[in-house]
């Protein structure tokens, strides 16, 4: 290893450093044709077994009580955030952060002992995420402190 | 005396003071369903342990020869040369020593016998796995758990390490130690295993459980009570 360190110019390896380290894409494009809806959105978003979402996180959808504490409140996610950036969050945010607990809801592979129910299929369909996107842009509050 | 205590604090190390049993988690009146036998439902498969025990076990072992042992277990079986847990040495007698097919995995017999065993070692302090052949298991178990797995991607080391305490959904998520087990957890409405609880965990994740009895389960046992070892056992515990 140290022998090839030596060998490569201190420039090229620079460059392959940069290359191997590809940024995470911000502008994760459409997954559908069809643009999203926000009610299906937030409907998806309360429901503790499609979305998932408030196990962890908390949002403006108070008749869902018991919502988490694990993750920022999704309030004001559509002012900070662009819908291709919401859109990679959801697809696959350990692009952005390898070690976040919050799951990739468009992506199958590098799991593992997935149950056989659910073994090669996303959390959530393509359509379902250009939903959430829809819905998470609406949010334009900041959290109630 | 003051400043000894003080001293002698600050040499634990710091694990040893966080840790927490679910217990401390818990709403008050489940707190006191566990403390008052008269309310705790546990006790109900304790008593119907110790009727069994007393029917079947007494012939090779007394009460007071079942104090101590639950605070030792999962511990080396040398007929098999594996790791066997409480529920599994049970079994094992059943099945050895009075020659009749042993009881199935959760089943009610099996668990008041494990719950009356274990309720024999309440108040004592879980020992550390210490014979060097559980060393492997005891490994892997430690890989067990921090593993990721399932459609979620997440393991058990992400939720009792890194989030204990916080909420997930209306639940706290305690440090997962095993003290209270088998124990009556209100959402079964009734008594399980510590594997259970296991499988629910791994399946709440989408994950693929192992069966009962898997060796994984034992050593994932023998990791979490290397992680608790000191603190006080509590069986039968309740849980939500
Ligand atoms: C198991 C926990 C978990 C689940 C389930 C989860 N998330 Fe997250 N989410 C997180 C965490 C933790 C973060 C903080 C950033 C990180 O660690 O990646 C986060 C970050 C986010 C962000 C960016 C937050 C911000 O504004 O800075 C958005 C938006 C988001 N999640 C939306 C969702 C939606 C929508 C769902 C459901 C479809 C969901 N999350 C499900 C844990 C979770
Ligand atoms: C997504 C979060 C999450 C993951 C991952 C998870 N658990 Fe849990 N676990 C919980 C919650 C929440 C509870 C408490 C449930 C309740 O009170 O209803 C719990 C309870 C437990 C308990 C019971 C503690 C007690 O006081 O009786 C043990 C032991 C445990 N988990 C071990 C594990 C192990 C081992 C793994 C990995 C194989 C694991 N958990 C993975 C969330 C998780
Ligand atoms: C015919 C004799 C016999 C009967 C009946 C019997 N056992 Fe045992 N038991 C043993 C022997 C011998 C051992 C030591 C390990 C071995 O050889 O299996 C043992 C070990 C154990 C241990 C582990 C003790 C330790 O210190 O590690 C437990 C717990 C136990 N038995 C419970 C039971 C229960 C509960 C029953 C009734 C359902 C039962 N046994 C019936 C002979 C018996």
């Amino acid at each position: 290893m140290g022998d090839i360190a030596r060998a490569v110019p201190r420039r090229v390896a620079l460059a392959l450093a940069l290359l191997l380290a590809t940024p995470a894409r911000a502008d994760e494009a459409p997954l559908t044709d069809v643009p999203g809806d926000a009610a299906r959105g937030r409907a998806i978003v309360a429901d503790r077994t499609r979305g998932l979402c408030l196990l962890c996180h908390a949002g403006p959808i108070p008749e869902e009580r018991f919502q988490g504490n694990l993750a920022p409140p999704l309030d004001g996610a559509g002012l900070r955030w662009s819908a291709a950036e919401l859109r990679l969050r959801l697809v696959d945010g350990k692009r952005l952060n390898p070690d976040s607990i919050m799951p990739s809801y468009y992506r199958v592979e590098g799991l593992h002992r997935v149950s056989p129910a659910q073994r090669g299929r996303t959390i959530l369909a393509a359509q379902e995420i250009e939903d959430v996107v829809a819905y998470l842009l609406t949010l334009r509050e900041e959290p109630p402190r | 005396m003051k400043r000894l205590l003080a001293l002698l604090l600050l040499a634990l190390p710091a694990s040893a003071q966080d840790r927490r049993s679910g217990f401390e988690d818990m709403a008050r009146e489940t707190q006191a369903m566990q403390r008052d036998d008269m309310q705790n439902p546990g006790m109900l498969w304790v008593a119907e342990g110790e009727d069994r025990f007393n029917r079947d076990c007494t012939a090779c072992h007394s009460e007071a020869s079942m104090r101590g042992v639950a605070a030792r277990y999962p511990a080396w079986d040398e007929a098999t040369g594996a790791p066997i847990d409480l529920a599994g040495r049970i079994s094992a007698c059943v099945e050895r020593h009075q020659r009749v097919a042993p009881p199935a995995r959760e089943s009610q017999p099996l668990l008041a016998l494990t719950a009356y065993v274990a309720h024999q070692s309440r108040g004592l302090p879980i020992s550390r796995p210490s014979d060097p052949r559980l060393a492997p298991a005891l490994e892997q178990g430690r890989a067990l758990y921090g593993e990721r797995r399932g459609q979620l991607d997440l393991s058990c080391v992400q939720c009792h390490d890194d989030n204990a305490g916080r909420r997930l959904a209306g639940s706290t998520i305690p440090q997962a130690h095993p003290t209270g087990y088998p124990l009556y957890r209100l959402e079964w409405q009734g008594v399980g295993s510590l594997q259970r609880r296991l499988r629910g965990c791994m399946t709440g994740v989408r994950s693929e459980p192992f069966a009962y009895g898997a060796a994984e389960y034992v050593a994932l046992e023998l990791f979490l009570n290397d992680r608790a070892a000191g603190m006080l056992l509590e069986t039968p515990a309740v849980r939500p």
